[in-house]
Formats: structure tokens, C-alpha cells, sequence
């Protein structure tokens, strides 16, 4: 670190004001330009000026009261100027710690440290924005001292914690061709490839017809179509997987650059998605799912409630490669339902199974977009029986796994009713025994 | 094998009461405004709402009953269950090490009654488990036996 000893508090980068207006920056840089080049006279503009100025001062105070500094095992940020608040965060809870760069940031060469906390209390730490060169060894430190707290509480009482970690080397495990990714998207999404072709050849045959529907509300529909596809693009183009030392490292994004480590004890759960037309391809998403709170506002609409994704499109053997680096324990074999489920569900029917080893259960799901769960017991919350009306006449049960993250969730769906009540017993003390096993990180 | 316990605690017997008041009680305002009605104007429709109002009314009753009796719960070494439901029944499995936090509510109702809800959270959104119209001390009690027993087995997330 440059800007002092380690102990010391830290400001944020200067330039962080002017990066976190984003497009504020943008829109109140214009009329100074104008008044700059005499184009607009000053009296005109007095009021706007004004509001600058005062944003200008917020902005500036906002970074003059912000520091931050490592303190022991915590990572501490006091802020605000009013309503003074100061901020610890265990390092020792980190679940992820992600780099993130907008493409504001990338013009001025900062870039944000989020730290993401474990528990449904605790948020995220953010450090916005820190100088780029700074930025990588700042998080090599973080989670070295994040690996060493934890190994301290276990058994060397050794201070690893002053020790800088060599920049190892990266093993890359997959990236994603553009071209690929293009194809992915759209063939996930064919249904919106042929709303637009049929409103692009509508155009051609009837200008005017099309162009007065499109008006209403269709436009704004297809706007936000578009931005959903391309927030998809932007997030996952060249998105890289390598192996590190502190696991999973991801890494890519168009316009807005991110980096994220992903821990293996950390991982909740992983899921392949298979979606319709990708299976003749053969292709796969692989998800994970990790602890933590909802992303908070200035984190994008589009990320709330998704998963973290790992390889956006590969092929299926390297999905289940990265899945045997996460859980190496995943069960190999996975029964299928009794006949009868046709009667219930005809058209899951097929994809529905599950399987389980001693540490990890996996089941598979989905009518048309096939979904495989992995599950560690490890991670379970809860376990829940449910049989529902038409599963009790069939003689059938559910039972579900909850886990901690946002929407991945394992559930052996429609099993026979005997076999459901001996996988709830079997996983409820495999899970005891799982967590009672110290974690291997 | 299974995980069913040899015994399972259920909910207070003040709780059937009490849902029953909640059923009932607008059943029978419904049926006296309908018979009022039906004796100011004479019109064979009010008494034909009136039954059916006396039907609908027998009807929740005896779901409520029956609800009322799916209802338990059992305090194991590891873990606690909780069973509920009679179209859908679902028993939900957490373990002491898991729970985040305990609530304890009572409604306006319940409290007249001297109950009280316990809910269990845990760090997964989709556990439900709930254990309603228990005595206050009862509540009490299992909560307190609960935290104490969450804390000694904690796990990390």
C-alpha cells in the first residue's frame, strides 16, 4: 500500500465523488462545458450552477469524513459528517470479495471493493473507490487475513496475518468465446428473437400498423427486453474461471469490469442449467449460490436475486468438472421417481431424480429448462416434508432442503412416501454429522 | 425408521377455542343479519343465504378442528419438528445449531386467550416453522429452552 502504513486510516480515492455521481457526473458536466465555452451566458445559468456546487460540496465533505483502516482481524469504515457511523466488519465472516468496476471507474482508474458478509444481518463492505494498482493487493491482503483469523481460531495462534501473499499463479479452467455467449443468450431467450423478427418483417409489410402499436406500451417492452439481454451480455462477456490459491476466481464483464473470488467451504449450493434448446448443443450455465444478504441498491436491478455464475455457457463435462472441484463428493448415481409421479406430473415426470452421498444431495427438476441442484448437508438449514392431496392418494412425498442462499434450493420431489420419510430421517442426521465435521476449506 | 418422535406436544386447547371463535363468530352474525332479513321482508332467498351461511359455518368448523389436531411439535436431542397441516402436511426438521433467531408474537386475540406464537428463523428464507397458540409459559419456556440450546450448538453459516 502506498498511501501509508498499514495501520494508519485510509482515505477512499479522491476522484470517488465524481465516479459514484455516475451519471449525475455526466449530466452536470455538459452545462459547465457550454458555460466554459461561452456558448451560454452565466446569468442563465446561476440556479444550476448552484445545485453543482452544492452536490460538488456534498460530495467532496462525504470523502473528506470517510476513512477506513484493517484493524486486527476487522476491517473498520467511519463515515458520514451528521450522523457519524462507524462500521466493523470481522474479516473472519467474509464470504466473497468481489472488484467491481463501472465504466466510470474504469475512465478514472478506480475501482470498488465489496466485501460480502455472511449472515442475514450483516450487508456488504464497500470500499468505493480505491486506486486501481492498489485494488489487487489490497484484496490479496483481505483474504489472507480473512484465511488467517479462521486459522488462527482453529489451531496456530501464528501471525500469518503480516505476511503478503505472492501473486500466484492462476490456473484458467474456462472462458467464454463471444461468439458463444451471443448464441447462448439468444437461443435462452429464442422467444424474444422471434417477437423481433416478426416485428422487424411487420415493419416492412406495415409500417404503419406496427409502428402505432409499438407506440404503447410494446416499445417500453421491448426496451426492457433489450436491456435484460444486454446487462446478461454485459455481466458474462469473457467471463473467465481460473483456479487460485483462495479458490474460484471469476473475472470479466463488457463495459463494467468485475472479479470475484469464490471460496469453496463458502458455496451454498451449485446449479446446472440446462435451457431447452441449448441441450441438442449440449451446453450448460453453471450457477453457485452463496450466503449473504440481497444485493443493495447501486449493485444493479438485473444481479438482485441471481445466482453467481460460473461458466455462463460451456459444455456439460466441463460443468461437471468445476462441480467436482466444489463438491468432490457429489453423488454419482441418481434414482427416478416411482411410475406413478406420471399421473401427477406427466411432464416432469422424466426430469425429476435424486441421489445423495454423505456429504452432498443432488436432485434434478424442470420441464422444459433442466435444472441439476447440488446441495452440500453441510450448508442445510432445514429439512421439510410436505405431501400435498394428490400425493397422498398417490402415496407420494416431497421433501425439501433449504439452504441459506437466495433461490437455489434442493427438493426430492414426488418420491414414494416410504422412501421420502427414510431420506428425511437419513438426511437430517447425515447433515448432523456434517456439521459436526470440522468445514475443510 | 423414521424421524417421528414416540410424542408429540401439541398447542393449547384455549387455541381451538379460539379459532373457532374466529370461525364462528361472523358465521353467526351473518346467519342473525340473514334471518333479520328474511323475517323484515319475507323473501325465501334470506333464508336460503341463512342455511347456507349455518352449512359454511359447520363446514370451517370441522376444518378447524381437524386443523387444530395436525398441529404439533417435539423438542428432540438435535433438532426440532414441527408438524402441521391436513390437506397439505408438512413437517419441517431444524436443527438447534441452525436457528438464527426466535420470535415470540401474540395478537390482540391471542393475548385475551393468553397465547402466544413461536417462530423459528433460520438463515433460510423458505423454513416455515411456527408453533401457534402455546400457553405463555410455554412460549416462555421453549423459547428460552431454544436459545439456549441454539447457542450451545451453533454452527456457522
Amino acid at each position: 500500500m502506498s498511501s501509508g502504513p498499514p495501520e494508519g486510516w485510509h482515505r477512499l480515492h479522491p476522484l470517488s465523488p465524481v465516479v459514484r455521481g455516475g451519471r449525475l457526473t455526466i449530466a452536470f458536466t455538459i452545462p459547465l462545458i457550454l458555460i466554459a465555452f461561452g456558448s451560454e451566458k452565466l446569468s442563465n445559468e446561476a440556479f444550476q450552477l448552484a445545485i453543482i456546487g452544492v452536490l460538488a460540496l456534498a460530495g467532496v465533505v462525504s470523502w473528506l469524513v470517510t476513512r477506513w483502516r484493517i484493524e486486527d482481524d476487522d476491517l473498520r469504515i467511519e463515515t458520514g459528517l451528521l450522523r457519524r457511523q462507524s462500521l466493523r466488519f470481522p474479516l473472519a465472516q467474509v464470504q466473497a470479495i468481489d472488484v467491481v468496476r463501472p465504466g466510470l471507474a474504469r475512465m478514472f482508474r478506480v475501482a470498488e471493493l465489496r466485501l460480502r458478509m455472511a449472515g442475514s444481518s450483516g450487508g456488504t463492505a464497500r470500499l468505493a473507490y480505491v486506486a486501481e494498482h492498489e485494488v489487487e493487493p489490497l484484496r490479496d491482503q483481505l483474504l489472507a487475513l480473512a484465511r488467517g483469523a479462521r486459522h488462527d481460531e482453529a489451531a496456530t495462534p501464528a501471525p500469518s496475518t503480516d505476511e503478503k501473499p505472492a501473486p500466484q499463479a492462476e490456473h484458467v479452467l474456462a472462458t467464454v468465446p463471444t461468439g458463444r455467449l451471443v448464441a447462448s443468450v439468444l437461443l435462452e431467450n429464442w422467444w424474444l428473437v422471434v417477437v423481433l423478427v416478426g416485428l422487424i418483417v411487420g415493419l416492412a409489410v406495415s409500417p404503419h400498423t406496427v409502428g402505432r402499436a409499438l407506440r404503447g406500451a410494446g416499445l417500453v417492452w421491448a426496451l426492457s427486453m433489450v436491456t435484460f439481454v444486454w446487462r446478461r451480455f454485459n455481466q458474462q462477456y469473457r467471463l473467465t474461471v481460473s483456479d487460485g490459491p483462495d479458490g474460484l476466481h471469476l473475472r470479466g464483464g463488457l463495459i463494467a469490469l468485475t472479479a470475484e473470488v469464490i471460496r469453496p467451504g463458502r458455496v451454498q449450493a451449485v446449479r446446472l442449467v440446462e435451457p431447452l434448446l441449448w441441450r441438442p448443443l449440449g451446453w450448460c450455465r453453471l450457477e453457485v449460490d452463496i450466503a449473504g444478504r440481497q444485493r443493495r441498491k447501486g449493485e444493479g436491478e438485473a444481479q438482485r436475486g441471481q445466482l453467481h455464475v460460473l461458466v455462463p455457457v460451456g459444455t456439460r463435462a466441463l460443468g461437471m468438472e468445476l462441480v467436482d472441484r466444489l463438491l468432490p463428493d457429489r453423488p454419482r448415481e441418481l434414482s427416478p421417481p416411482p411410475r406413478r409421479v406420471f399421473w401427477k406430473s406427466p411432464f416432469r415426470y422424466r426430469a425429476l431424480s435424486w441421489g445423495r452421498s454423505d456429504t452432498v444431495v443432488a436432485t434434478t427438476s424442470g420441464r422444459l429448462r433442466r435444472v441439476t441442484c447440488w446441495v452440500p448437508l453441510e450448508k442445510t438449514q432445514s429439512l421439510r416434508h410436505v405431501q400435498g392431496p394428490v400425493q397422498r392418494r398417490l402415496r407420494l412425498a416431497s421433501v425439501h432442503v433449504d439452504t441459506a442462499g437466495r433461490s437455489a434450493h434442493a427438493t426430492l420431489r414426488d418420491r414414494d412416501a416410504t422412501e421420502a420419510k427414510q431420506a428425511l430421517a437419513d438426511l437430517t442426521d447425515l447433515a448432523r454429522v456434517a456439521r459436526r465435521r470440522p468445514a475443510v476449506t | 425408521m423414521g424421524v417421528e418422535p414416540e410424542e408429540w406436544r401439541t398447542p393449547s386447547r384455549q387455541l381451538l377455542t379460539l379459532r373457532r371463535l374466529e370461525v364462528g363468530a361472523p358465521a353467526l352474525l351473518v346467519l342473525a343479519g340473514l334471518a333479520v332479513a328474511g323475517a323484515l321482508t319475507g323473501s325465501a332467498a334470506a333464508y336460503g343465504f341463512a342455511v347456507g351461511a349455518l352449512v359454511a359455518g359447520a363446514i370451517a368448523w370441522g376444518i378447524v378442528g381437524r386443523r387444530f389436531g395436525s398441529w404439533g411439535y417435539a423438542e428432540r436431542e438435535d433438532d426440532l419438528l414441527v408438524r402441521r397441516g391436513v390437506m397439505f402436511a408438512r413437517l419441517s426438521v431444524v436443527p438447534y445449531g441452525r436457528m438464527q433467531f426466535i420470535d415470540v408474537t401474540a395478537g390482540p386475540l391471542e393475548r385475551s386467550f393468553g397465547l402466544a406464537t413461536v417462530r423459528l428463523h433460520t438463515a433460510a428464507a423458505a423454513t416455515d416453522a411456527r408453533i401457534p397458540g402455546l400457553e405463555r409459559e410455554e412460549a416462555a419456556r421453549l423459547r428460552d429452552r431454544l436459545a439456549e440450546l441454539g447457542e450451545a450448538q451453533a454452527a456457522g453459516l
